[in-house]
């Protein structure tokens, strides 16, 4: 049964990619545009060509976090409001089941758009990349996503008792998380200490690992080496899921005695 | 009642329900630090790239040009995005439209209406960045260097051309179905990266200045920067004085105004022609 609701709940992801196929045109454009704009900025002062390999890794990225906020984190919420969540509480199956469906669908659909920008980016901005070790680049690919789906699985229990300001919280999360993770530049200039706390974003060390192994010329703006940074992946892989499954069952629990699960328009 | 009372009268209500939508979700100070922290990290960001690879930080001579342009593009962001999105909320979040549409109401002055209460928290969000920018940054912006005049000037018709753009893609988001959610985000977008926001539009390739050149934006944020720091990021607007500037922002005003209104009559025509007024797509 658990394993049927994940792949019942991935299955309307990675097929809503198919049906309305003109919406991966905009999801592969509005990053690109943000992108390109950034990549001005760093030509415009004249910065070392790897950086626009690390806007474009970065912009890639920003899919990910899109998809974990309004798709993660914010999806039990829109259940709530098209009144799905409670079909959901009454189905006799797992919730972590439907939150990893919903986590592997998303991470495939995301992946075909973040793929997409990050091609477009390279072929249109001509970025070199000097793949220094595959295996790793993989790993570190991998325990990203998997820590930071595990992220929008503990957000998206959190976000169950919200009403209208899960929507807000979603917007809130988006730009300072850019700024936090260095999406657009080295999270080292942030300082040790808040690339430290940034860490907690599994995107902040992700970012980082990957730009060392794709650009090894611009190592001098490393935060910390690729195998502190895979095993830390892949402690915050197993701290998100976990926390998610504890979250879940208890902001569960608390919807259920306040009466929120039901609720809609508030 | 006359035409004009409706105008006002829908206009004024539209404002306050925007208001209220827009802030009543949470407590004052939740309220306020979720307007800031959005245009403030954007900041930041820009802040942090100039710092890591620039010419002198913060201190390289382009920089304040960028970040009045990034912190002034709020603007632009929330009201095409918002007056555009006030469409999508009320016809099938709140499923209202087909009332505001029902009661004698002026839909056009309605939807201005609605995207005031995203240029009151823009304001707060740009003053806020400016302060940052002038007491953290030192990009050189000063209460008494600023040429007021032209600061006025250039606001009030940069507030036209935006308002009225976002009318013209409200009316676009009437008769859209499934991509009406893109359409405010994708057009800030572009005009994020062909209005030289933040960085001059000199560095953008041959024919994409050329775009740039057609975009009413691109002469305000340089009227902006000209009032603010004295002269503008772009040698190819230097050459425009500051009253051809201010001339071809008004034209611009009054060219939207008639294609938004002409759009958004035609629009909501077929809209109600399709039976798309009360489109429920369940987004």
């Amino acid at each position: 049964m658990f394993l049927r609701t994940v792949v019942g709940r991935a299955y309307p992801r990675m097929v809503g990619l198919q049906r309305e196929r003109s919406w991966l045109v905009f999801d592969v454009l509005l990053p690109l545009l943000q992108v390109s704009a950034f990549v001005f900025i760093y030509r415009a002062v004249e910065a070392p060509p790897e950086f626009t390999g690390f806007v474009v890794l970065g912009g890639a990225m920003t899919a990910y976090w899109m998809n974990v906020l309004w798709n993660m984190a914010s999806q039990l919420y829109w259940e709530k409001e098209t009144g799905n969540l409670e079909i959901f509480m009454v189905a006799p199956t797992s919730r972590m089941a439907i939150l990893l469906g919903m986590a592997l669908g998303g991470m495939v659909a995301t992946t075909v758009r973040a793929a997409a920008v990050l091609t477009l980016g390279i072929l249109l901005f001509g970025v070199e990349i000097a793949l220094t070790d595959a295996p790793a680049l993989v790993g570190v690919f991998f325990l990203t996503l998997i820590a930071l789906y595990g992220m929008g699985m503990l957000l998206s229990s959190l976000y169950l008792l919200f009403g209208r300001e899960a929507w807000h919280m979603s917007n809130l999360l988006q730009e300072p998380v850019y700024l936090l993770s260095g999406l657009y530049f080295p999270v080292r200039s942030l300082g040790a200490w808040a690339a430290a706390g940034a860490s907690l974003i599994p995107m902040t060390l992700g970012l980082d690992a990957m730009r060392q192994l794709l650009f090894p010329a611009m190592t001098e703006f490393a935060f910390l080496p690729v195998r502190y940074e895979l095993a830390i992946l892949a402690a915050l892989s197993v701290v998100f899921v976990a926390g998610a499954r504890r979250a879940l069952s208890y902001m569960e629990e608390v919807a259920r005695r306040q009466g929120r699960l039901t609720v809609r328009g508030q | 009642m006359t035409r004009l009372t409706e105008a006002t009268r829908s206009f004024r209500t539209a404002a306050w329900l925007g208001w209220q939508i827009e802030s009543n979700w949470t407590d004052p100070f939740a309220f306020a630090i979720y307007s800031l922290a959005k245009p403030l990290a954007g900041a930041v960001i820009l802040m942090f790239m100039y710092a890591v690879v620039a010419t002198g930080g913060v201190d390289n001579p382009l920089f304040p040009h960028i970040y009045v342009g990034n912190a002034f593009y709020i603007y632009v962001g929330a009201v095409l995005t918002g007056v555009s999105w006030a469409v999508i909320d009320d016809r099938e979040h709140y499923k209202t439209l087909k009332y505001v549409y029902t009661a004698p109401t002026n839909v056009f002055t309605y939807l201005l209406g609605r995207g005031v209460a995203k240029a009151v928290i823009s304001t707060v969000a740009v003053g806020l960045t400016l302060i940052l920018g002038a007491v953290a940054l030192r990009i050189g912006v000063s209460v008494q260097a600023i040429d007021w005049t032209l600061l006025i000037a250039a606001m009030a018709l940069g507030t036209c051309v935006m308002a009225f753009a976002g009318i013209l893609l409200g009316g676009v988001s009437l008769v859209m179905a499934r991509h009406s959610f893109f359409v405010g985000e994708a057009v800030a977008g572009a005009l994020y990266l062909l209005s030289g926001v933040v960085f001059p539009v000199d560095v953008l390739p041959a024919p994409l200045q050329a775009v740039a050149r057609g975009i009413p934006f691109t002469y305000w944020l340089e009227a902006i920067r000209r009032a603010l720091l004295g002269e503008g990021a772009s040698e190819v607007l230097g050459t425009l004085s500051d009253g051809a500037i201010m001339g071809i922002l008004a034209g611009a005003a009054m060219g939207m105004g008639v294609l938004s209104y002409l759009i958004f009559r035609l629009s909501e025509h077929r809209a109600k022609e399709r039976g798309l007024i009360d489109m429920d797509t369940m987004y």
